[in-house]
């Protein structure tokens, strides 16, 4: 059956509809990053700047670090950090969850259902009934204000969630490979690593992917260990300054532009396995 | 994702795994790390916060407070502010998650469609999700702002209305406005979900159901929305759980207010034990929420398990 011209029409309005209502707030925030704050400020809205400055981008990368008085060199290290911590927080989580991902998957062993609903009871709780003992024992070690203490927080957090992913992407995969490889004699630990890892790139591409907002994401944690620009990250700086001045969106604008970029090219990246690569093994199943 | 995974296990099913001597060793071996990192940095907190929470602790430096044992519990339930906070807390998360849903299905619906260009429409579906939180809140906090707010100006500009509208200035009005802005964001992870259910639904069911005269809503109510009832109650668990925990948002686009109207209870959590200093308080009202998110997730849990389809059989 052919779809009606009418329906064709119609799906194609409704698509263009929704485009619009998604892109407008963004255009918004990109043009508001552009707009000198005269016009941002000018009883009527000027939807388009007469005068378009790329000032506050330029003010971001290119000011000199300051002794954190400056906005725009705060939202720079900002970024930084915020790169650093979510980098080496992915990196650390997915080559744990890649190994006890594959544990939960294809390995029996007691309390295999208590422990995976352990990890999984981690990833559920409410960061608000960790912060106050978490911010102690940070003190204690001197781990306040530093990246480091933000990664092992966060790592807590963002393991789970890969070992959960990673598990039920091992359990996509046929057995049969594996035990082909293992007749073939083959290790378990070498059926894992050249049958199961080269197999699972996908997967672990896309928990990696999804580490990685977890972590560039997070705020209250960040928002309660950090303090100065030596840890603090893109959100808490953001956070900060639209409390502060809260009239000069400009310049916040500029650096929400900025923090969006990273998350953005990688969900735009990473789209296929989104949509096409995690639905693929249930045509094949 | 993984509830995109366990929308697809229900179709790849658990296959039985031969037990072999050493495979509890090597487990072990493999889960180690993850254990350390997770449960090293966790653990300790949980157990204090328990503590705490029966203590009278009324500052963040050490000392001999006194033991009340479960009165900072009872206090809860005694206090208005923490019932208004849970009032808002359920009428953020009912409207969002609703909302949420509905407009996911539909948006879903609409790029399962033969539409030309499809991956461009996906792609703009994508990136609300892609926004993070603060950066989301922080836009649409100057949105809605009254004088120099796009929203206002829009409004103007269509012939609609020319008041500025203090969208974020009254208690209601700016709980609601919040609930909008998340749900811009956050439908975009639902269509996700429900795409990937959507595509677990055999074409033939589509045949089968035409070729007996059933008609589109027909169609849509008796085949589509129930096979996608797993990836929907999937989507539930997830949207509640974290709207139950909602915070961020709340913290960057009004702080609570206006008149605490936005409060929610892990926000209202977050004043007693930082702002307020209570923390022996604190520690109460968030042992609550870990309770209340976990008896949601256990409860959809079981409700997934029924459809045969929980992540561990």
């Amino acid at each position: 059956m052919r779809p009606s011209k009418a329906f064709l029409v119609g799906i194609h309005l409704a698509a263009v509809l929704m485009a619009v209502v998604v892109l407008a707030p963004f255009a918004w925030l990109l043009i508001s990053s552009i707009s000198p704050p005269r016009e941002l400020l000018a009883a009527d809205p000027h939807w388009w700047p007469d005068a378009p400055t790329l000032e506050r981008y330029r003010a971001i990368f290119a000011s000199s670090d300051g002794s954190g008085t400056d906005v725009a060199a705060n939202f720079r290290q900002a970024m930084v950090n915020s790169f650093v911590v979510a980098t080496l927080t992915t990196l650390i989580s997915l080559v744990v969850g890649v190994l006890g991902g594959y544990a939960f998957a294809r390995l029996r062993f007691r309390m295999r259902r208590t422990t995976l609903f352990a990890f999984l009871a981690v990833y559920m709780l409410p960061p608000i009934a960790l912060v106050i003992p978490l911010y102690l024992g940070l003190a204690a070690l001197g781990l306040l204000d530093t990246k480091t203490g933000l990664v092992v927080t966060y790592c807590s957090i963002v393991t789970p969630f890969c070992l959960w992913t990673m598990s039920n992407y091992y359990l996509s995969l046929p057995p049969d490979l594996e035990d082909a490889a293992r007749v073939d004699g083959c290790s378990r630990v070498g059926a894992l690593v050249r049958v199961i890892l080269p197999l699972s790139r996908p997967g672990v591409l896309t928990t990696g992917m999804f580490g990685f907002l977890l972590a560039w994401d997070e705020f209250l944690f960040s928002l309660i260990f950090t303090s100065t620009t030596n840890a603090k990250t893109i959100p808490v700086a953001i956070a900060e300054f639209t409390g502060k001045y809260s009239s000069d969106f400009g310049l916040i604008a500029a650096g929400g532009v900025l923090a969006t970029l990273p998350p953005l090219v990688l969900a735009l990246v990473f789209q296929r396995y989104i949509a096409g690569g995690l639905t693929s093994g249930a045509v094949k199943g | 994702m993984s509830l995109l995974q366990l929308v697809r296990r229900r179709h790849a099913g658990p296959r039985p795994v031969r037990r072999s001597s050493g495979e509890g060793w090597f487990a072990l071996l493999l889960l180690l790390p993850a254990a350390l990192i997770v449960f090293g940095v966790v653990l300790y907190p949980v157990a204090r916060t328990l503590v705490v929470s029966l203590y009278d602790v009324t500052s963040s430096m050490p000392g001999n407070y006194p033991f009340v044992g479960l009165d900072n519990y009872t206090r809860v339930f005694a206090d208005s502010g923490f019932y208004s906070a849970l009032g808002h807390t359920m009428y953020f998360t009912l409207l969002s998650t609703s909302l949420e849903l509905v407009l996911g299905i539909a948006v879903a619906l609409l790029l399962n469609t033969p539409l030309r260009a499809r991956w461009l429409w996906r792609s703009i579906v994508v990136l609300p999700w892609a926004l993070p939180t603060i950066v989301n809140g922080s836009m649409w906090r100057w949105i809605y702002n009254g004088q120099y707010g796009a929203l206002n100006g829009l409004l103007d500009t269509l012939g609609i209305s020319d008041s500025s509208t203090q969208w974020l200035g009254s208690p209601f009005l700016a709980l609601n406005m919040v609930i909008a802005a998340d749900v811009w964001k956050n439908t975009s992870i639902v269509v996700f979900f429900i795409l990937a259910g959507l595509q677990t639904i055999p074409h033939e069911l589509y045949e089968a159901a035409r070729i007996d005269g059933a008609g589109r809503w027909q169609t849509f109510w008796q085949i589509t929305l129930r096979l996608l009832a797993p990836a929907i109650a999937v989507v539930l668990i997830l949207r509640t759980i974290e709207a139950f925990k909602v915070f961020d948002i709340v913290y960057v686009m009004t702080g609570g207010g206006p008149a605490s109207g936005t409060q929610t209870v892990a926000f209202y959590t977050y004043l007693q034990a930082f702002s307020n200093q209570v923390f022996g308080y604190g520690a109460a009202l968030a042992y609550l929420i870990v309770l209340a998110v976990f008896v949601l997730a256990m409860g959809y849990l079981k409700l997934l398990r029924q459809g045969q389809m929980a992540g561990v059989e």
